[in-house]
Formats: C-alpha cells, structure tokens, sequence
C-alpha cells in the first residue's frame, strides 16, 4: 500500500512492466552458462526444495547462515550478479520481514532471537528460490514439477498461464496506456476506481474470449483433455553429483539445526 | 498476506498443504466434469488474469492504494471451483517465479486465499445476491460484501496460523522459532490492515467489476446466478405471465367502452359552441353547474380556440362509422393502441442508452 500522488493508469503500468522486467531478466539469466544453469532442472529443483525444507526445519541460525553463503557463492558461480538477487530479492525480504521482526525484539521474549530467526529464515530461502528461477528456464521448471509428481494437468495449466500472461500483461498495458493518453486533467478517486474496475472488467471479457479461442485451437490440434509432458532430457552423472551436493548440504543443516 | 517461507514451521506447511490436496483435487475433478476439454484453456487464462489483477494499484477511499487477491470476482465469474484453481495457480506462479510468498507456504497461501477466500466469497455472494436479477444494484452490494468478508477471512486465517506458531514451535532457550508473535498480538496486528485498506480494496475490485459487467457482459454474471439466468432466458413467458391481469384488464375495458354511450349528459367543463346555442344543451350545462344559466352566447374565446384543431374522431366517433357504439370501442382501441406503442418507443430509447453507456473504458 502506498500513498501516491500517480494515478490508478500509472500506477499499474508501473506494476506490469516490473513484472515483465524481472520475468525477462530471469529467462535471460536462465539461458546463459553457469554452474546452476547446466544442471537438470528435475533434480535442481527437487535439491533446492530439499534444502529450503532444511533451513526452515533448522532450530539453529549457524546452519541457515551456512547456507545463506553458499547460495551467495552458486550464485556467484553460476554467473548471477549478486547485486541482482540483492535488489529483486535481499531488500523487498528485509523490508517486509523486518518490519514484521522487529518488533518482536521489544514484545516477545528472546524476540532479538526470534527476529534472527525469522529474518535468516525468509532471507536464505528467498535467495534459493531465486537462485532456482534465474537459472532454470520455466518450461524446464515445469518439468522438475512432473518429475515431483505434480498432477500432468496442473503443470499443463502453470506452463499455459505462464505463456497468457504475457499475453494478457501486454493487453492490459496497452489498454492502461490508451486510457492515460485520453485522460486530461487529474481524475477523482471515485473515477479511478471506476476506471480500474472497467479495465479488470473489460480484461476479464477479454480473456473469456480468449479461453475460447484457445480451446478451439486445442481441439482443432487434436486436444482431448489428456495432458501430457515431454521429458526427452536424460540425466547425466554430473547432474546427480550436483543433486547430491543439495542432499549432503539439506543432510547437514537437518543435522547441526537440530 | 503471501506468507513467505520461514514464517511456518514444516509441519504447519504440510498440514495445510494436507488441508488442501482435497480441494484442489475435487475443484479439478468438478471442473474437468462440467467443462471437460475447455478446463485446460479456462483456467490457465483465468490464472494468468488474477495474476495480473493483483498487480493492479487500486485506489481507495482516503487516497491511499492498495492490492487485491481477486478472490471474489474470480468466484462470482467462474464460481467457487474455478476460482479455488485459477487463485491457486496464480500464487503458485507468484511463488515460484517472482518470489511471492514462498514455496513451502503454498499450501497454506493457497488454503487461506484461494480455498477459503473463494468459497467464503461464492457463499456471501450468493446468500445476498439471492434470486435478484443480473442488473440488480443488490449483486453489487453482494460482491462487495464478498471480497471484503472472503479477504478477511483470509486474512484471519493467516493471523491464526501465525499465532499458532509460537505456542507449537520454540528453540531450547524458548525463543519462537517462527512466526514470533501470539494469538492476542497476531490476529489484531493482521486484522487491522485487512478490515481496513485490504478489504475495501477487495471491495473496491468485486463491486466495480459486477457493477461494469452487468452493463457491458452480463452473461459472465450467469454462472453463478442461475435463477437470475433461468428467468432472462424466459423473460419473455415471465414479463407475459405478470402482466397478463393487465392485458385482460384493458381487452375488458375496451369491450366496455361502448356503455359510455348510454350515460346520460355531458361532462362539466367539455362543452363544445354548439352546446350553448341550443335548449338542449343550454339544460345540460345548467344542470352541470348547479343551476347557473350559461351565457347566452358562446363565450368569445371559446369559440376562437374551438377551430384550431379539428379532431379525427370528434367525441370518439369517426364520421365515416355510423354505429356510435362501434366508433367508441375503435376510439378506445387507437387510443390505447398509441400509447402502448409510444412506450414501447421509449422503453426502446432508453435501453439504447442504457447499453450505449457500457463501452470500453
């Protein structure tokens, strides 16, 4: 929530173009080389989930921080800057954490610990969550979620939804867009909301027209209702030893975070 | 109230997801029933829209701004099972790709926005709105009432499982492990935002978004209000079967008007020259007004104004007829022929207007 002096039209523009910024950054950081990136996404997603399920079990800060640092050093080799999983990740965790932290320091006993806890905790776990999207294109990421045993329909449906909401992020910038150039003076409250419930409105027609024509075109294809994944990439041994790294590293935080 | 990871303890985290597998497996199982191939498209463009709605900086009452989940607009179009799965692939997308709410909390985010937020939703929705018809201000009033009691039923939810965490979940020197804070403090704490900036938010989103589509696509609103759906399919046998006492009513009246003819004198006051002129008529008018004499002759004004427009069917008998009886019933029957057709006329007008004032924003 913020209070701003921007309308409803660049507001939410703003929001949009955020979103499709990071969703590029992260497709362009996935495809290029790096440690993580050569890594099958089956088994990369499977080792991250084991070791954010670790950090979150860990009754110990000296293990979260461990692996704060070497997700800080994947990273590093996986030739994704730092400074980006600091802005896009490190500063939104903190502010929101802290703000909710910090007070526990002064209303909770041994709040300084459980605020070290909870800011540890979120922060680590953000940063392999975006260690895992910036090196893992989605439709690989999809794939790991099969491999997870995530129902066919429901990774059929994350992959489509991933493909229109581009589609529908850049109808609702252009028509966001369209709006503020016709719009002269300063609108009142009352007509901004008007204005955002007519867009979600008018997206949401949209959006019934285009499920239709989709299913048309997925009938027209051959589409019966089955869902199926193509899974063509083998895994090779060093994709099993880095698996292995994230099952000795979630080995070890269970261990020293008991 | 994307609850981030680390906020839960696992066993909470498997609980809900626990919590959920079942909903989300009858949502799919009831989908894949009643839409069969179309499940597959709906729903990822359905997903892909709550996304993007979230995203949207709604304005609120008192210049502030803020999000809403969607929850209720979601239910309201796609009912409660579609909304329970295109809220929960959107969180699971803001959770894997853009870091929203963290991944070993899906499941509880998914429990407290999408699966309570949306049937909570549904049901308010649909015990306000009852058996109104699509275009009534009272399905506004509904879906407003159901973003704000579904989000903050959410929001409730959330505070709950927040507020577990400390009393279940602590290291050996008794600091929280979680979640820090207690039921007294967690659930206020989350509360306030929520029956304040969040919820009308909520509102702001549900009720505008009714209140456009009953203007510019109703038929979106019929999925979730089959009686208001039943009745516009025979809004025609239904408009007939109401105002048929009334069409009875005036086929009876016009039969009836002929009886006319036999009343004896004429009205006070519709005096035409020619009444003034002769004994008759001068009896009539004398009559009429208590005994009072008109005036000998035809007042000056009167018999000015009398010429300027000559009647078709003066005293409702048409010169060509000579059945008095059958000109009175024709009188009646043109007349009430015009101003059925007059209304139809501006019911037509305004209903253009109407639907002209639901375009593209």
């Amino acid at each position: 929530m913020s209070r701003t002096s921007a309308g409803f039209a660049e507001r939410s523009i703003h929001s949009l173009l955020d979103a499709v910024d990071y969703a590029a950054q992260a497709e362009k950081r996935a495809e290029s080389a790096g440690l993580l990136q050569g890594m099958d996404a089956r088994l990369k997603l499977a080792g991250v989930l084991l070791v954010i399920i670790a950090v979150v079990a860990s009754r110990a800060l000296v293990p979260i921080a461990a692996v704060l640092g070497a997700s800080i050093l994947l990273a590093i080799g996986s030739g994704i800057r730092v400074r980006a999983i600091a802005t896009a990740v490190w500063v939104p965790a903190l502010l929101f954490t802290g703000v909710i932290a910090l007070p526990s320091v002064f209303l909770v006993q041994h709040g300084a610990r459980s605020a070290a806890f909870l800011l540890s905790r979120s922060v680590t776990c953000a940063t392999l969550s975006a260690l895992l999207v910036f090196s893992t294109p989605w439709p690989a990421l999809l794939k790991g979620l099969r491999a997870l045993r995530v129902p066919a329909i429901a990774v059929t449906i994350l992959g489509m939804t991933y493909r229109y909401l581009f589609s529908i992020l850049d109808v609702a910038r252009d028509m966001l867009e369209s709006r503020r150039s016709r719009t002269v003076g300063i609108l009142t409250g009352g007509e901004e909301r008007r204005m955002a419930a007519a867009a979600a409105g008018v997206l949401l027609s949209r959006s019934v027209l285009l499920s239709r024509e989709v299913h048309f075109a997925m009938l027209s294809r051959g589409f019966r209702g089955d869902a199926f994944t193509l899974e063509n990439r083998p895994i090779l041994s060093h994709d099993w030893l880095y698996f292995a790294g994230f099952a000795v590293a979630a080995a070890s935080v269970f261990w020293f975070g008991r | 109230m994307h609850i981030p990871d680390g906020y839960l303890s696992p066993a909470t985290c498997a609980t809900m997801y626990g919590a959920s597998a079942p909903f989300w497996y009858a949502a799919l199982a009831r989908m894949k029933r009643t839409l069969h191939t179309q499940t597959t498209p709906l729903l990822a463009v359905f997903s892909a829209l709550s996304f993007i709605v979230m995203m949207f900086n709604l304005p609120l009452p008192g210049g502030t701004t803020g999000h809403a989940v969607g929850v209720a607009t979601a239910a309201i179009v796609l009912g409660p099972w579609g909304a329970i799965l295109s809220i929960s692939m959107a969180l699971v997308i803001q959770a894997l790709l853009f870091g929203d709410g963290g991944i070993t909390a899906i499941g509880a985010n998914c429990f407290n926005m999408a699966i309570a937020g949306a049937l909570v939703a549904y049901a308010v929705y649909r015990l306000i709105s009852g058996r109104s018809a699509i275009a009534a201000h009272r399905r506004v009033i509904a879906a407003g009432a159901a973003g704000y009691i579904a989000i903050n039923v959410s929001a409730l939810l959330a505070a709950i499982e927040f507020g577990l965490q400390p009393m279940l979940f602590h290291d050996a020197m008794g600091a929280p492990l979680y979640a820090p804070y207690p039921l007294h403090i967690a659930i206020p704490a989350m509360m306030i935002g929520h029956l304040t900036i969040a919820g009308l938010a909520e509102t702001v989103l549900a009720a505008g978004v009714v209140a456009y589509l009953q203007k510019a696509d109703p038929e979106l609103l019929e999925a979730t209000a089959p009686a208001a759906a039943r009745s516009r399919v025979t809004e025609a046998g239904a408009t007939w079967r109401r105002t048929r006492p009334l069409w009875v009513s005036l086929g009876v009246l016009l039969a009836l008007t002929p009886v006319g003819i036999v009343t004896a004198g004429s009205a006070w006051g519709e005096w035409s020259p020619a009444d003034f002129s002769n004994e008759t008529g001068r009896r009539q008018i004398a009559r009429a007004s208590g005994r009072v004499e008109p005036p000998a002759a035809v007042p000056h004004g009167l018999r000015r104004l009398s010429d300027v427009w000559t009647s078709p069917m003066p005293r409702y008998s048409a010169p060509f007829l000579r059945s008095p009886a059958f000109g009175y019933l024709l009188s009646a029957m043109t007349g009430a022929g015009l101003i059925i057709l007059a209304s139809v006329f501006f019911s037509w007008l305004q209903r253009r207007a109407r639907d002209g004032a639901g375009g593209v924003p």
